[in-house]
């Protein structure tokens, strides 16, 4: 009962804060929509990576259904006369998202039953094949409809810009919530099982192949929301918004916060976004950077920078904090 | 008669994707893992290339000269070999004994500092590689042509891939490759030194891939610095297609990718010419995961 008490005091917050919008400017806060985007993707690539263990490389992927599906929905609904504002307009894009986020979900279903004999290198390739099959796919497609341009094959598919400061950290509560929740119920821990020993979680009677579908539907269904959050933050979007490049942005979050940390993704989303718009004028460094980071933190620090055994630690410290002493040896060290 | 042309050109690109894919599979056998950066070190052959061409060699020989081409091909082989080795000595070597995800996520790295520190100090725009063969038909009738360029590319790299068969199968440094390939800890107790053998690996595959950045620049005449993705990817799914860790496996898995691309390129699908590659790989690892001529391997708990 705790989380959901949490879920809507965080839904409150968000509301309320949502009322000092107008007071930043709109770069900014369009910065800001996107660090709330990233810390949806990567919450929910946490859930595949993280917390499962199967190292996916193709996120922007099924960012790209979702992103595409949910684009056609509202352009279709607005052409055909359809209010994308006020009521009508939110329950128009809360459909469109979870269209796009269904469809994506279809798709991480479709990844999901043929990787499953694969682990470790083969399924990131994979998944990498998957991302570039769905983007070149994209890219062959370009349809009208009652003389609207659908999709847009290379030349891209403009967008409404209806994605707002609201809705896009409602759906990061939403998704923190589901993917918390998920991994720590009686049901969930099958996917620790399943990253911690595959062969040792089989041998429970966990049914590990069922645990990674499950796994990549739903990670695949959040990323679909959250590239329909993307695709409605811009003008216009392209194929090339979502290749594998775009998918090892969001894995790096994930590793650097460490991997099956929410709290620590959720921070690294933050941290990293940030540093690449400060990097913005010089691109190459931001990409060297990251780089460097992901070397040296693998040589250093495999867990992350936040990972789950330094969270406890840190939970733990403050749980005994409040016993006012530090505690002495029963029997003094010998001395010399 | 176009699909003799087609043939031809098929087999050129086939013979580049294998020099790669020959890389991929040769570390993967002695490490087990796959070296996402491979691709990397392709691209920064083709620069080296590129600039020993233009501007190291191009003081003593003129360019397209035979000792000029010989030169660039050694140069480019060379500093490549050095890459590679530094990659290991630096990234990989202090992570032999973790677990394989965090040295994949170390080759990710790797891969992406070699693609953005080449856009820094090349520059993203694309440069037009030299010529440094000169490119006339040889054969030439209404039907086929075939020229030097492809000549060489095709003569090259298949002297290449014997060579290399020579020094795995014949010399001493080949045979413990294959005993750290076929059984890493019993090789060591027989007195293999492993961390010379997998620098060895590095050096041997990475001057393969620094031969097959030149032909590449020679037969496709525009590098930039993220031209190594997509051809290391294709030459990693040639290298799963023949059977990973098998030599003769990453030559046919390339001549194979390297012939459908070509054929789709041809007809109307050509625009899925980036997809193929992959519809194949996933393909693969559904019917035949251990590829044409590998072997099955049986996990053991």
């Amino acid at each position: 009962m705790k989380s959901y008490f949490a879920l809507i005091l965080a839904i409150a917050v968000i509301i309320g804060a949502s009322f000092l919008t107008p007071m930043i400017n709109d770069y900014v806060l369009g910065r800001i929509i996107y660090v709330g985007i990233m810390i949806s993707l990567a919450v929910s690539l946490n859930l595949i990576n993280g917390f499962t263990g199967q190292f996916s490389l193709g996120h922007a992927g099924f960012m790209a259904v979702g992103a595409y599906t949910s684009a056609i929905v509202t352009t279709y609904l607005s052409v055909h006369g359809f209010a994308m504002a006020g009521f009508t307009g939110i329950v128009g894009f809360a459909v469109a998202l979870i269209l796009g986020g269904v469809l994506a979900a279809l798709a991480g279903l479709g990844v999901g039953i043929p990787s499953l004999r694969l682990r470790g290198d083969y399924l990131a390739i994979v998944t990498l094949g998957f991302n570039e099959i769905i983007r070149v796919i994209i890219q062959n497609l370009d349809f009208k409809i009652d003389g609207t341009d659908y999709i847009g094959g290379a030349r891209g598919f403009s967008v409404l810009p209806i994605t707002t400061f609201t809705w896009v950290f409602i759906i990061a509560a939403i998704t923190i919530f589901c993917v918390e929740n998920l991994v720590n119920s009686t049901y969930g821990r099958g996917f620790l099982a399943v990253r911690d020993d595959e062969v040792a979680a089989e041998a429970m009677g966990v049914d590990t192949t069922k645990f990674k579908v499950r796994a990549f539907v739903v990670g695949a269904f959040f990323a679909g929301v959250g590239g329909g959050l993307f695709a409605h933050s811009n003008f216009h979007i392209t194929p090339l918004d979502f290749t594998f490049l775009t998918s090892i942005d969001i894995v790096v979050i994930v590793i650097l916060g460490g991997m099956g940390s929410t709290v620590g993704v959720i921070l690294a989303a933050v941290v990293l976004t940030t540093l690449s718009e400060l990097l913005r004028s010089v691109p190459e460094y931001r990409m060297i950077i990251y780089s460097l980071l992901l070397i040296i933190l693998m040589i250093t620090r495999p867990q992350g920078l936040l990972g789950p055994a330094t969270m406890e630690r840190l939970m733990r410290r403050r749980r005994t904090g409040d016993q006012a002493t530090p505690q002495k040896p029963l029997i003094a060290p010998v001395e010399g | 008669m176009q699909f003799l042309q087609q043939l031809i050109n098929g087999v050129s690109l086939g013979a580049i994707y294998a020099l790669i894919a020959l890389g991929y599979t040769m570390i993967y056998g002695v490490l087990r893992f796959i070296n996402f950066a491979h691709g990397d070190v392709f691209m920064v052959g083709s620069y080296v290339g590129y600039f020993a061409a233009t501007s190291w060699v191009a003081h003593f020989f003129p360019v397209g000269s035979l000792p000029s081409t010989i030169l660039v091909f050694l140069i480019s082989m060379a500093l490549c070999a050095a890459l590679g080795a530094t990659i290991e000595f630096l990234a990989y070597r202090p992570l032999r004994s973790r677990p394989k995800l965090t040295v994949l996520i170390t080759a990710i790295g790797v891969s992406l500092f070699l693609e953005y520190t080449g856009q820094l100090v090349f520059s993203a725009n694309p440069r037009g590689f030299p010529a440094i063969i000169s490119n006339r038909p040889i054969i030439h009738t209404a039907s086929i042509t075939i020229d030097t360029v492809e000549l060489v590319v095709i003569s090259l790299s298949l002297v290449l891939m014997l060579l290399l068969r020579l020094i795995v199968m014949r010399t001493k440094i080949g045979t413990a490759m294959r005993a750290v390939s076929f059984n890493q800890q019993a090789a060591s107790l027989m007195g293999i030194n492993i961390s010379k053998v997998i620098t060895f690996t590095f050096i041997i595959g990475s001057a393969l891939a620094g031969a097959g950045g030149v032909l590449y620049g020679t037969e496709y005449p525009s590098i930039e610095p993220l031209m190594g993705i997509l051809p290391g990817l294709k030459a990693f799914v040639a290298a799963v297609l023949g059977g990973i860790g098998n030599i003769p496996g990453a030559a046919l898995g390339g001549l194979i990718i390297g012939l459908v691309e070509t054929f789709v390129s041809g007809t109307a699908a050509s625009t899925y010419r980036d997809a193929i590659a992959f519809a194949i790989l996933i393909a693969i690892l559904v019917f035949r995961p251990s590829g044409l001529l590998g072997k099955r391997e049986i996990e053991k708990v």
